[in-house]
């Protein structure tokens, strides 16, 4: 399709397709014009892949004039990306002066939010989620207390100190191998956290524990720390899944822990 | 910033728009422009400054829609068609609308993957093939033989489903001459 001295250049394919993608100029498109009008195969096949790209058209027309859902709102997102990198900043001198203090019952104070308030339900749960994600998840020496060859130990143990049955996710046929679990304290008392691994080192963490309020909270979307993640309620135990692959990575591994606790329950 | 949200805001439908038709999954559509608008929000700084951004911000989207496609069907999640809800497909309207854009939504799930983006890029997103090839980052020539291979495909698939044209192949007048 070059511009210049096709006059004597014969129509090809590529031709018609931008005949029809109105992406040739006034003297191209008058050669193809005048081909077509002494080719009615040409000008068939023409009118046909016209008729094609109207009904792809019409097929989403209407998809681009939908309301946007609320999270696709930029002017929100990009709100709370200033307001996330804030955080992490508060983040890493809090994890600083923990070091440099020693304190080994940082968890509960980690799980403030920023603005010095104590979270509750489930943006509690998913803070909890997310502080423990960042303590334990990278922890090269041990990450877990627990290890993913003696899960009926970890059931038992964290089962017996939530004093409920804790379903133990089995995230196997996502591609997710259970690393091993701890229990964790919380400001509403320890919570059961179970570590996965997949093939790339992608790490996730699964927390859970009883709900004294938002008991039975849908599967909703949470940022309340530098991780991403997804937070829920079934019976009484919430859950909160939160890892460092993508928000749309941890979304149906959310849905599979949750039909799998739901089943257990 | 304010700079992103006047020249992303824009574009949203148009993500969503490709990002549903390269799925087929409303929701995961979405999960895929909001991953993709925090990517942009994330990376606005980095961009370059000869970088369309139109282009930049698509080939960011199409590159987790072809993750999230990989993964699916690793997963085996792929869903068969009849099992698809109605409201997942394309939009709601008129009877003969939906059958009619059922026939081309059925067609367009049997292109492969790589001639499905450039058939929607160029035929809905309204690309030229330059803007398409820099958003998928092939070569031009590749986006012209994708396109033309896709239409026929999409053609004989269409044809087929009507069986109105039962013997007559796609009459391709002329060949490319490379």
């Amino acid at each position: 399709m070059a511009k210049d001295d096709h006059r004597a250049s014969p129509i090809l394919e590529d031709d018609l397709h931008a005949f029809v993608d109105g992406a040739l100029d006034d003297d191209r498109r008058g050669e193809v014009q005048d081909h077509l009008d002494h080719q009615p195969e040409s000008a068939e096949w023409v009118e046909r892949l016209r008729a094609q790209r109207q009904a792809l058209r019409a097929a989403f027309s209407d998809v681009a004039g939908e309301p946007l859902p609320s999270r696709l709102n930029l002017r929100r997102l990009v709100e709370e990306r200033r307001a996330s990198t804030d955080r992490a900043r508060g983040w890493k001198i809090a994890a600083s002066i923990v070091l440099a203090l020693g304190i080994g019952s940082a968890g509960g104070w980690l799980a403030r939010g920023s603005s010095g308030e104590v979270a509750a339900g489930i943006a509690s749960l998913s803070n909890e989620a997310n502080a423990s994600f960042a303590t334990y998840a990278f922890d090269a020496a041990r990450p877990v207390e627990i290890d993913g060859d003696h899960k009926a130990q970890l059931v038992s143990w964290v089962s017996t100190r939530l004093q409920r049955p804790v379903p133990l996710p089995d995230l196997q046929r996502s591609g997710y191998r259970l690393i091993g679990g701890r229990l964790v304290a919380t400001e509403h008392g320890p919570a059961a956290l179970f570590l996965y691994d997949d093939r790339q080192g992608t790490r996730l963490a699964v927390l859970m524990r009883p709900m004294t309020i938002q008991r039975d909270t849908p599967v909703m979307q949470r940022n309340d720390g530098p991780f991403g993640g997804w937070s829920w309620a079934d019976k009484g135990l919430g859950c909160s899944v939160v890892g460092s692959g993508s928000r749309a990575d941890l979304h149906p591994l959310a849905d599979e822990i949750r039909s799998q606790a739901q089943s257990a329950l | 910033m304010k700079d992103l949200i006047q020249k992303i805001e824009p574009l949203i439908p148009a993500f969503r728009r490709y990002a549903r038709a390269l799925v087929r999954d409303v929701e995961l559509a979405d999960d895929l422009v909001q991953d993709c608008l925090e990517r942009i929000v994330g990376r606005w700084s980095q961009r370059r400054d000869g970088d369309d951004t139109r282009q930049w911000a698509f080939a960011i989207l199409h590159n987790l829609a072809i993750d999230a496609i990989r993964r699916r069907s690793r997963q085996g999640l792929h869903v068969a068609l009849e099992d698809v809800d109605e409201s997942d497909m394309a939009v709601p309207g008129r009877q003969e609308d939906r059958l009619r854009h059922q026939e081309i939504l059925r067609a367009l799930d049997a292109l492969p993957q790589e001639q499905r983006s450039v058939v929607l890029l160029v035929s809905i997103e309204d690309m030229s093939y330059a803007e398409a090839a820099k958003s998928l980052g092939i070569p031009v020539g590749t986006v012209m033989s994708r396109l033309s291979r896709g239409r026929e495909r999409l053609q004989r698939a269409l044809d087929g489903e009507l069986g109105a044209r039962p013997s007559t192949k796609l009459p391709m007048p002329l060949r490319r001459m490379k």
